[in-house]
């Protein structure tokens, strides 16, 4: 570790500066493509319904690289216009991530009892108030866990950006070990970086959990005794889940 | 858009090879990350603090990490310590541990999912612990959870070509290489990212269908 000039940790932690700045933006974007997207599948015409299934199934079927390669690369040439590198990383990452967000979106709000969106209908709410007042408020402490898993993806996500060039941490470790000559300490310390980001990731979303939960007068979730039983923490268990074939990388 | 069909012929052979690699990292990666995250979910459960603890540790240090960073790790870290292996190999190795992860808890849950009467039933009869596992358990076990293992092959499948960035000559990279030596990246790109496409989409439809199979 002591290769690790405190230059060379300047650029590092420059890097953890940028992976935070590329992880805030994505997932700006993406919840807004989540909601948007999620609820337009829910929509009650046919050909919106359509449209917003066909942009899940095609940045759900694409690999995330490709898809960042391709805009990085190929339209600037085609189009005659380019993004700045780091646009071009939150576009397709937001995009990307925001597709799987939808089916975590139409799902939470498929779950909502019929009866309570009837309920809005008999008091006379305009479906927009419907939404915003019933369904979404009941629909958001389901969504908080599974948004926890895909933040934790995207936060990993991030690390593509490094191959269009962007001074992320992946890249930072790429010039510390050009620097170094050496590469097991920069690595291992890069490593530990995303470890150390996507467990604080995992602690706030916890605690946006208990608060949506508090928010619908639930407790903190049933999942403590559960988690007692079977040892470690189950917040990944990932067959139980209805989420999105492939939804994962 | 400039869109030239013949660029399109002239790349196929290149992709030809590359759809070739990109399967065989696939099949090789997921037989990896199959029996792996058969070998953690189980170790999980192991009576000893000892064994269940580090295990624990590891894989959710693997699973909260990025995928490109291992590989980074394992290509340029193994040969340092005297151990080289060829991009591919690294590559395949990388992909499968780092989904091994994700196929533990795939498992677990399947496993956590069998009621506890089919063990108890296993004791009654006093099956060894050995056909309690290979008969009774598992077989239930991997039945229920094969859809959601299904996804992580098809998950896999999209991070194939990270392999690019240690030199496995996969569908991106065959497209990057044919780009950089023609200066046509458009199609080639495209092709590519159609290809995962058309895998990916009834691989999708096809669990989707499994899915609705096991459920009855």
């Amino acid at each position: 570790m002591s290769e690790i000039s405190p230059g060379l940790w300047g650029i590092l932690l420059h890097g953890v500066w940028v992976t935070v700045q590329l992880t805030v933006f994505s997932a700006a974007l993406g919840a807004a493509v989540a909601f948007a997207v999620g609820l337009a599948r829910t929509h009650r015409l046919r050909i919106v319904r359509i449209v917003s299934g066909a942009y899940f199934e095609l940045f759900r079927g694409t690999s995330a690289l490709v898809l960042m390669i391709w805009v990085f690369f190929v339209v600037p040439l085609t189009l005659g216009w380019q993004l700045v590198p780091m646009w071009a990383a939150v576009l397709t990452l937001g995009c990307t991530y925001g597709a799987y967000g939808s089916e975590v979106v139409r799902g939470a709000v498929a779950a909502v009892p019929q009866g309570q969106r009837e309920a809005g209908v008999a008091l006379g709410f305009t479906p927009a108030q419907r939404l915003r007042k019933i369904v979404l408020p009941q629909a958001w402490p389901e969504m908080v866990p599974p948004f926890n898993n895909l933040l934790i993806e995207l936060l990993k996500g991030t690390a593509l950006v490094s191959v269009l060039g962007v001074g992320d941490i992946t890249f930072g470790a790429q010039l510390v070990r050009n620097a170094t000559g050496r590469s097991a300490p920069v690595y291992s310390v890069v490593l530990v970086m995303y470890f150390v980001l996507a467990f604080l990731l995992t602690r706030a979303m916890r605690l946006v959990e208990r608060r949506a939960k508090a928010g619908v007068g639930r407790g903190p979730s049933p999942e403590p005794a559960a988690a007692a039983q079977s040892g470690p923490d189950r917040r990944r268990d990932a067959a139980p889940s209805a989420s999105a074939p492939g939804g994962a990388s | 858009m400039n869109w030239n069909w013949s660029t399109l012929d002239d790349f196929l052979p290149a992709f030809g090879h590359g759809l070739l690699v990109t399967l065989q990292a696939l099949v090789l990666g997921t037989l990896i990350a199959f029996a792996l995250g058969l070998v953690w979910a189980l170790a999980q459960r192991s009576p000893l603090r000892a064994v269940r603890w580090p295990v624990t540790a590891v894989t959710e240090f693997i699973r909260n990490t990025p995928l490109l960073v291992q590989l980074f790790f394992f290509f340029y870290v193994l040969p340092e310590w005297g151990l080289t292996l060829s991009a591919m190999a690294t590559g395949v190795i990388g992909l499968g541990l780092h989904y091994s992860t994700y196929t533990a808890e795939v498992y677990r849950a399947g496993i956590d999912g069998v009621p506890v009467g089919q063990w108890e039933a296993a004791t009654a009869l006093s099956l060894p612990r050995s056909r309690t596992w290979t008969a009774v358990v598992l077989p239930q076990a991997l039945r229920r959870v094969a859809p959601a293992l299904g996804n992580y092959v098809i998950a896999m499948l999209k991070d194939s070509p990270m392999l690019m960035t240690i030199g496995v000559l996969e569908m991106l990279g065959q497209a990057r290489q044919y780009g950089s030596r023609t200066f046509h990246m458009n199609e080639p790109i495209v092709a590519v990212g159609i290809a995962f496409i058309l895998v990916a989409y009834p691989a999708s439809l096809l669990l989707r269908a499994l899915e609705r199979r096991l459920a009855r």
